[in-house]
């Protein structure tokens, strides 16, 4: 099998399928519409399973590179490459979509066609975001993953969808404008969009930090980091079922992964300068977050600040500099991937029964819905990080890679397992134990096999990856070094040029 | 002698091809029953062809001059008048059965709008200050008697009499301001006035004075804040399809007079106009974008939008290079495509007795004609700068031109204008796409129409994708024509 054009066929792919779907939903019906939107999803994964069984992971450098000039006379080229960061986030959102199209199954009835075109084409878009080599491109992968998600939230979205999908564009390109500023400094500084020119841009201590903070405004509202997070809740709320996964599972893995492939590689010297600053908004949302979570009334607000909560251990295990804690974020991010995506699936279980979402308005679940009470409660186990599950191992290593560093930091992270156990048990016991509050609880009918089938999958990927993380350690950990002999903070075990 | 002549006939073929077919039209108009008039349409479109086919024969690299260095033809004016065509006869199309629900569909309309081509290609071509003053009263008093073309209308003329009495006054600064340099240099011809600048730099003081009021009338006919007043109301006076033409050709040809103006004749005094371009643009950008938030009325909404526009493409030219000149050209000329479609789409959903004016009567147009508001999709997606639209390009050369100048502080200011301004285009997509429709009839649209809008709309995405062709051929007409 020929793998030359692997990343293309990845991008192009979903989106050319959802265009036909878009092209083909007033002549077909939903049912036929989804089936299609169903296949086109799993194609798509299954082309990106090469990405993993012919990737040379013992090798740090980009591979599966394509390469060609697209606007010569920007020096903007077409080109493509994946590293150990970018390949298991690839296989996460192709995954993702395929989970998101069964998911929505039954509760989406209006534009069925367009719902689902818009996640395959974000699907392609959100690919083309993690293996785009040139800052160019990757800028209009980035800009234009915004405009299905807009519509995804606007469109299809709760009753304030209004007022939260224009909070989420605004703020995601509030950040994304500055981004391009910091993209035309650097274009003019080396001539080229090439990230790996970027990389030897040489630059001074000052332009540095300007071109941090900047990348730093577009890459923190969309992880999102404390205090720009106030558009995360208001969009996950709003958003239906398959919006927030993807916003959850995907979107912001983007923001984290962009650190590692922008921000700190491009301006090395001011990411070290502002570790203390990062730190400080990574515990805040670990710790504050935390709390806020605590009292959410709305089941799915509650997740997203745990989400917030969560991806604050990212960034710490990011900006600790060692390799315990990058790879630890990493596993981190594919963890939360699996488990956020878990959660907001079964708040979409229940939200199609009985169409709310506090958390008073439920009791006694368990009753009525044996099989679904048990996946709710692994899951918010993994949420809180039970051992055995993946959400342990990432919080684990960040943590002994933040004591590495200073005993305080450790100590205020890890407190937050306390509050996430906190806030994910008392929201199951609220939700799931107790007498039944109404008549309608008692006669739910358990998950059906669709649900069953989504969130079994789920749980194994959780399980596998809690138990047995070097999957993952093993993809990033040539890349891990590679970043880390960048930053000059370990030295050189091979003599390799990082652009090859 | 006769050689002579002869050499600079052939050059404005195309010029004299317009002028005797803007008569022709007006003739044959006398002589024909009002059923009839699709000849009318017909002959004038004959004409924009007739047009492009006499500019397409010279193309080529070389600059010429003609008539004594007045008028010249290079890679800028053949550009420029190409799109100049394109844009004229998309207007034609467009506003086909919305002149005739409004019984506008006359003879006068066509010629008139040829008239005012005709200005705008003389303005293009001009390489003398009096040649450019009299395209820009040729274009400039077809524009007026357009806008109270519906006479009986008491917004129309109205507003006519304002952007007349407006439009006369900037004329006569930049006329006044032409007598001083002229005072100053002792000619109105471009290239002598570079020179003479050059060499034995003259007065400073009465050259500044006459740069201001160069600039001031400038401003005045691209509508650059503070000269932007009439701008908002002569866009809510006159008919939509004069607004489509006001907003739309005209400014290649305000751009053409500016470059060749400023950044030709007065090349040495670049520090001088960039000081009153910078400000200009800062206002335009700042004001435009932020008045525009708070309007209702769809039109008014298009005209602060045009205004912001109009900064970014200051902001290019400020820059003073022919790179940021490119980028300029570039912008205007993606400008142009994407307003033609925005009122274009505001035309197909007014008709007889209704204007659409209202940004509420695009609640909901994503139910009643979803292809419609899939094209609008794309063309507000441009005018806000989002990639992969041709419109993220024109802002991406532009702002690169600016920062490659040193105006980096400048250049974040306008991404976070660019901010605001893409808040009232998703707005309209807002309104399109979540809202229920208030109107409920269908849109009736003929199908060639459909088709050339569908082509115009997406084409501002297709050349998102490929745009290194048209990029090539700005930086390219720039790099030959000035230096």
């Amino acid at each position: 099998m020929n793998l030359t054009h692997i990343l293309s066929y990845s991008i192009w792919t979903p989106i050319f399928l959802g265009g036909l779907i878009l092209l083909l939903s007033g002549k077909v019906s939903d049912t036929q519409a989804k089936w299609f939107s169903l296949v086109s999803s799993v194609v798509s994964f299954l082309i990106t399973i090469p990405l993993y069984t012919a990737f040379d992971f013992s090798f740090g450098q980009f591979q599966f590179q394509e390469f060609f000039h697209w606007i010569p006379a920007f020096h903007i080229n077409y080109h493509l490459g994946v590293d150990g960061f970018a390949v298991p986030l690839i296989l996460l959102t192709s995954f993702t979509t395929v989970i998101v199209v069964l998911a929505s199954w039954r509760s989406i009835e209006d534009r069925v066609a367009q719902y689902m075109a818009a996640f395959l084409m974000m699907s392609g878009l959100m690919i083309g975001v993690f293996s785009a080599l040139d800052a160019m491109l990757y800028y209009i992968f980035w800009e234009a993953m915004l405009i299905p998600m807009f519509l995804v939230i606007g469109i299809w979205g709760g009753p304030n969808r209004i007022y939260a999908t224009i909070k989420f564009f605004l703020y995601t390109v509030l950040g994304s404008l500055l981004m391009l500023v910091a993209f035309i400094y650097l274009y003019l500084h080396t001539h080229s969009f090439e990230v790996v020119n970027f990389y030897n841009a040489g630059l001074g201590l000052y332009p540095q930090i300007f071109i941090f903070l900047a990348l730093f405004m577009a890459f923190a509202v969309k992880i999102p980091m404390w205090p720009l997070h106030t558009w995360l809740p208001d969009a996950h709320v709003e958003a239906p079922t398959g919006g927030s996964v993807v916003l959850a599972a995907v979107m912001l893995k983007l923001g984290a992964y962009s650190f590692m492939r922008f921000a700190m590689p491009i301006a090395p010297e001011a990411a070290i300068y502002l570790k203390e600053f990062m730190v400080t908004l990574s515990l805040i949302a670990i710790l504050y977050i935390a709390l806020i979570a605590i009292i959410q009334k709305d089941m799915k607000k509650l997740i997203a600040y745990s989400s917030i909560s969560h991806m604050g251990f990212v960034t710490l295990g990011l900006f600790m500099f060692n390799s315990i804690g990058i790879e630890g974020a990493y596993v981190q991010m594919i963890s939360h991937g699996f488990i956020s995506a878990a959660m907001f699936l079964s708040v979409g279980v229940l939200y199609d029964r009985l169409h709310t979402r506090q958390i008073a308005d439920y009791g006694g679940v368990i009753h009525a819905m044996p099989t679904f009470a048990a996946f709710a409660v692994f899951f918010a186990m993994a949420n809180c990080g039970l051992p055995g599950t993946s959400g342990f191992v990432g919080e684990f290593m960040v943590i002994m890679s933040a004591m590495q560093n200073n005993f305080w930091i450790a100590l205020i992270a890890a407190s937050s397992l306390i509050f996430g156990a906190a806030y994910s048990l008392w929201m199951v016991k609220r939700v799931f134990y107790g007498e039944a509050r109404n008549q309608k609880i008692r006669v739910l009918k358990d998950i059906s096999w669709r649900e069953f089938f989504i969130l079994s999958i789920l749980a194994l990927l959780i399980i596998l990856v809690g138990i047995y993380p070097k999957i993952i350690t093993d993809m990033t950990n040539a890349s891990t070094v590679q970043f880390l002999e960048h930053m000059h903070l370990i030295k050189p075990v091979t003599s390799l040029p990082l652009d090859v | 002698m006769n050689q002579l002549i002869q050499s600079d006939l052939s050059l404005i073929w195309p010029e004299i091809f317009v002028l005797s077919m803007a008569m022709v039209v007006l003739m044959t108009d006398l002589f024909i029953k009002p059923s009839m008039r699709w000849i009318i349409f017909a002959l004038s479109q004959f004409t924009l062809l007739g047009g492009a086919y006499l500019t397409g024969q010279h193309f080529n690299h070389q600059t010429e001059f003609a008539f004594s260095n007045m008028f010249v033809r290079d890679g800028l004016a053949d550009l420029l008048k190409m799109m100049s065509y394109a844009g004229t006869s998309l207007i034609f199309f467009y506003s086909r059965s919305y002149m005739k629900d409004r019984n506008l569909y006359r003879g006068e309309y066509f010629s008139l709008v040829l008239f005012a081509l005709l200005g705008m290609m003389i303005m293009i071509s001009s390489h003398n200050m009096l040649l450019v003053y009299m395209g820009l009263e040729l274009l400039s008093l077809c524009l007026y008697s357009l806008t109270a073309l519906d006479r009986d209308n008491q917004k129309a003329t109205e507003s006519a009499i304002k952007y007349f009495v407006l439009g006369a006054l900037a004329s006569g600064l930049l006329l006044y301001g032409m007598s001083m340099i002229y005072g100053a240099t002792s000619s109105l011809d471009l290239n002598v006035i570079s020179t003479a600048l050059l060499n034995n730099p003259t007065d400073h003081a009465i050259l500044i004075l006459g740069l201001v009021f160069v600039v001031a009338g400038l401003a005045f006919k691209l509508g650059a804040v503070p000269f932007q007043m009439w701008v908002p109301d002569i866009y809510e006076g006159s008919p939509s399809s004069i607004a489509m033409l006001i907003s739309s050709v005209p400014k290649l040809a305000a751009f053409a007079i500016t470059v060749r103006i400023l950044g030709d004749g007065l090349q040495s005094m670049m520090v001088d106009w960039k000081q009153m371009m910078l400000i200009m643009a800062v206002l335009s950008v700042g004001i435009g974008n932020v008045t525009a938030v708070a309007q209702t009325n769809i039109k008014r909404m298009y005209a602060y939008s045009t205004i912001s526009h109009i900064g970014f493409i200051l902001f290019g030219l400020m820059s003073g290079t022919l790179n940021g000149y490119a980028s300029s050209l570039f912008y205007v000329v993606s400008y142009m495509f994407m307003t033609l479609v925005s009122f274009a789409v505001l035309m197909m959903m007014s008709r007889k007795n209704f204007e659409c004016e209202s940004l509420e009567d695009f609640k909901g147009l994503n139910k009643r004609n979803p292809w419609y508001a899939f094209l609008m999709l794309i063309t507000m997606l441009s005018m806000a700068g989002i990639p992969p639209t041709i419109g993220f390009y024109a802002k991406f050369m532009v702002l690169q031109a600016a920062f490659d100048a040193g105006f980096a502080s400048y250049v974040v200011y306008a991404v976070m204008m660019a901010l605001v301004g893409m808040f009232y285009y998703m707005r309209i997509v807002k309104l399109m796409y979540f809202d229920e429709p208030k109107l409920k009839n269908k849109l009736d649209v003929s199908m060639d129409i459909e088709w050339i809008l569908s082509v115009n709309a997406c084409a501002l995405l297709i050349v998102g994708l490929i745009p290194h062709a048209f990029m090539e051929a700005t930086t390219q007409a720039v790099a030959l024509s000035l230096h």
